[in-house]
């Protein structure tokens, strides 16, 4: 395998109702992208695109319909798809492309326009159920993630204040995001007392419904040594799916996080990931879910992660800062999108780009990960300069 | 100097800007509906709850008695052509207390959360889970961990689905 | 209901809430960037308009805000008007309904070459003998009060005589 580095990314804002169509959110964000490293898509020899379920654009076989705003025309395309994993998934199968040898530049766009599902995107996710034995019991795509919340916080005696904290440190970081579609700072009594939606889900603890789209460069070793002298490598890549029968797991673990986690820490020769690990943006669809994926990736210790959130441990200045983007809870979360925009934070980071998010002491290494399917899969990038 | 931060697009529309008519809109849905085979396995397990009965298959290697049955272990990707009854009781592995419909729209005023759970069934493997929904609760008593026993429909109201038990209740 | 029927269909099963026929759930869509401007044109000035990218040549029917060859944003400056008439690039005569039924008098739809772009459309007051390829037509517009920033503000397409 060939090394791949990231050498450009861009996104659009993510907003709650945007006008752009999809194929237009996926152009500004390709297209700033390219901008970024002064190229021109004659100089893409391949695209990797993800956006999750056809049913939030609107449109089947989503991936035909966006080619030409991913910059696909007359190119090898491909679209992967695996639900909310889909934007670091995407990642992974950018750098297939590239460490194989078989292409020496490929542009990864993910999208997403939720705005677009009506009543409520939500309603989209029942048919992802098992068609016999769990939907003629009416159930909500909530449902799943409240049993799961729940389930956690039982299994370590964490409180719905410890994964309220969680919510309240993404937004505020978010609020530094040029691409956040969040205004305003939001505190644990905010989150605590906000309507509740499924308990112990409450409507605060939920990222946002939203539209955008972002994309990375990715190249190999030859041409980012040419473009760049900062290139952002990839490391390590993993990813793992668990068993479809998410009722009999235990929830309280994300096992799918731990085994693709794994493989990509062996990747990039890591062996103490807390201790290597400069910058995690674990996927936080849900407050609880970054605690529990950071258990995950190895970055806490088991029912220990509410502590060191306390102690200040993932904060921006702290020892191992968690989203420093802000997450899904502080950005938007477009769902391909957002797993994307996760990586796009680590090239900034790394870069020593991202403004008045900058984790301090130059971070060298990090990781991202992106979550989905029935709560059964996990997609992982490792990252370093 | 330019911004290192690359954001381009992304133009938020507001409510207003959809309800004064400016912005052009096209509305679309299909009217399908789908039908599903049961499959072999779970079409046996619908025949046995129509019977007022749970059963579940075995695996020969990792020894998993497995709910919802299954032809195939896919942990060890063998055959299961092993049957066997699990009991109609459980513990209460997680559960949730919903305020929201299926769309996310908000339940009415004089509507009961919907009460979600995994339940450990009793006979099968450890931590072998269904999702089903408890009732005869109240949402405050529900606690992980709490024995429950299935809620059958009357004999002449089962239709060989999974909601041919109610609900269960705590015992 | 027997078991050994299909019987997973979501109506039957009471899947959803009574007074759901289906898994009631649509879509609404934006005409985006681009197709915002273009539907205005049609809307309020009766003008079809195409964005052209000098260089691959191209004039984009509909307009669109980028060039899907070399990437280059398709600016103001790029917009023209490309007038109302095209010729037909193609057309079918479609014999039943969306549903499959029959219909009585076959519907004749159209893809109306405008610049470098198709537009699909109805074709209307023409005969047989109008069913040509290569042949001349234009649009025919609605009456202005009725049109809605969408394709249908085009009633249809019909032969130039
Ligand atoms: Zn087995
Ligand atoms: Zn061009």
């Amino acid at each position: 395998m060939r090394k791949v580095a990231i050498v450009g990314a861009g996104m659009t804002k993510f907003v709650r109702r945007a006008l752009e169509t999809p194929k237009e959110l996926s152009y500004e964000a390709a297209k700033i992208t390219l901008d970024s490293c002064g190229l021109t898509l004659e100089d893409v020899e391949c695209i990797a695109h993800g956006t999750a379920p056809d049913a939030f654009d609107g449109l089947h076989q989503n991936g035909e319909y966006m080619v030409d705003g991913c910059g696909g025309w007359n190119k090898p395309t491909m679209r992967v798809y695996v639900g909310g994993g889909t934007g670091i998934h995407a990642v992974v199968h950018g750098w297939h492309h590239v460490a194989s040898g078989l292409f020496d530049t490929c542009l990864v766009v993910c999208e997403e326009k939720m705005s677009s599902a009506l009543p409520h995107a939500q309603a989209f996710f029942l048919t992802i159920f098992d068609s016999i034995t769990e939907r003629p019991l009416e159930p909500n795509l909530l449902w799943i993630f409240a049993l799961e919340m729940n389930r956690y916080m039982e299994r370590y005696g964490y409180t719905k204040e410890d994964m309220a904290l969680v919510a309240v440190k993404n937004k505020l970081n978010g609020l530094k995001h040029p691409a956040s579609q969040f205004t305003e700072e939001v505190t644990v009594e905010d989150v605590v007392n906000s309507e509740m939606m499924a308990y112990p889900v409450s409507r605060l603890d939920v990222s946002p419904v939203s539209d955008g789209a972002a994309a990375l460069l990715l190249v190999s070793e030859r041409v980012a040594r040419r473009l760049t002298d900062k290139p952002v490598w990839i490391e390590g890549v993993g990813w793992s799916l668990d068993t479809a029968y998410w009722a009999t797991r235990d929830l309280y673990y994300p096992r799918y996080t731990d085994t693709a986690a794994r493989m990509a820490y062996e990747m990039a020769g890591i062996r103490e990931p807390d201790k290597e690990i400069h910058i995690a943006e674990p996927y936080d669809p849900f407050g609880y879910k970054a605690l529990h994926h950071m258990e995950g990736l190895q970055l806490s210790p088991r029912g220990k992660t509410v502590q060191l959130l306390h102690d200040g441990h993932f904060d921006i200045d702290g020892n191992l800062p968690m989203c420093p983007s802000g997450g899904l809870l502080g950005v938007g979360n477009p769902i391909a999108a957002a797993g994307t925009m996760k990586v796009c934070e680590l090239f900034w980071q790394l870069r020593g780009e991202a403004d008045g998010r900058q984790v301090p002491g130059n971070p060298r290494l990090g990781v991202a990960q992106s979550w989905g399917d029935l709560m059964q899969v996990s997609s992982v990038v490792v990252t370093g300069i | 100097m330019e911004d290192k931060i690359k954001v381009a697009g992304g133009t938020g529309l507001s409510a207003q800007d959809i309800s004064s008519g400016k912005i052009f809109l096209t509305e679309d849905s299909l009217d399908c509906t789908y039908a599903w085979d049961t499959g072999v396995a779970v079409n046996r397990y619908l025949e046995e709850l129509k019977k007022g009965k749970i059963i579940a298959t075995r695996c020969r290697k990792c020894k998993r008695i497995m709910l919802p049955p299954r032809l195939f272990c896919e942990l060890c990707f063998i055959p299961c052509p092993d049957w066997q009854y699990v009991q109609d009781s459980g513990i209460v592995n997680t559960y949730s207390i919903c305020y929201v419909h299926w769309d996310a729209s908000r339940i009415g005023k004089d509507e009961k959360p919907h009460l979600p759970a995994v339940i450990e069934i009793d006979g099968a493997a450890p931590g072998m889970g269904i999702m089903h929904i408890l009732g005869e609760v109240e949402p405050q008593e529900i606690k992980i961990g709490m024995r429950v026993k299935a809620v059958w429909k009357p004999e002449a109201e089962r239709s060989g689905s999974i909601t041919d038990i109610k609900y269960f209740k705590p015992c | 209901m027997a078991i050994m029927e299909r019987n997973s269909r979501n109506i039957d099963n009471r899947y959803w809430n009574p007074g759901f026929k289906a898994f009631p759930v649509k879509n609404v869509y934006t005409a985006g960037a681009a197709g915002q401007r273009f539907f205005e044109e049609i809307k309020n000035n009766s003008k079809i308009l195409g964005s052209r990218c000098e260089k691959c040549e191209l004039t984009y029917v509909p307009a669109r805000i980028y060039c899907e060859r070399c990437f280059n944003r398709l600016e103001e400056k790029n917009w023209i008007d490309v007038g109302t008439e095209g010729t037909i690039y193609s057309y079918t005569l479609l014999f039943q309904t969306q549903n499959g039924e029959p219909r009585e008098n076959p519907a004749v739809m159209v893809a109306v070459r405008i610049a470098d772009g198709l537009l699909i459309h109805r074709l209307g007051e023409f005969s047989a003998a109008d069913l040509e390829i290569d042949k001349p037509v234009k649009a025919k517009f609605k009456p202005k009060e009725k049109r809605k920033g969408c394709i249908e503000d085009i009633d249809y397409f019909k032969p130039i005589k």
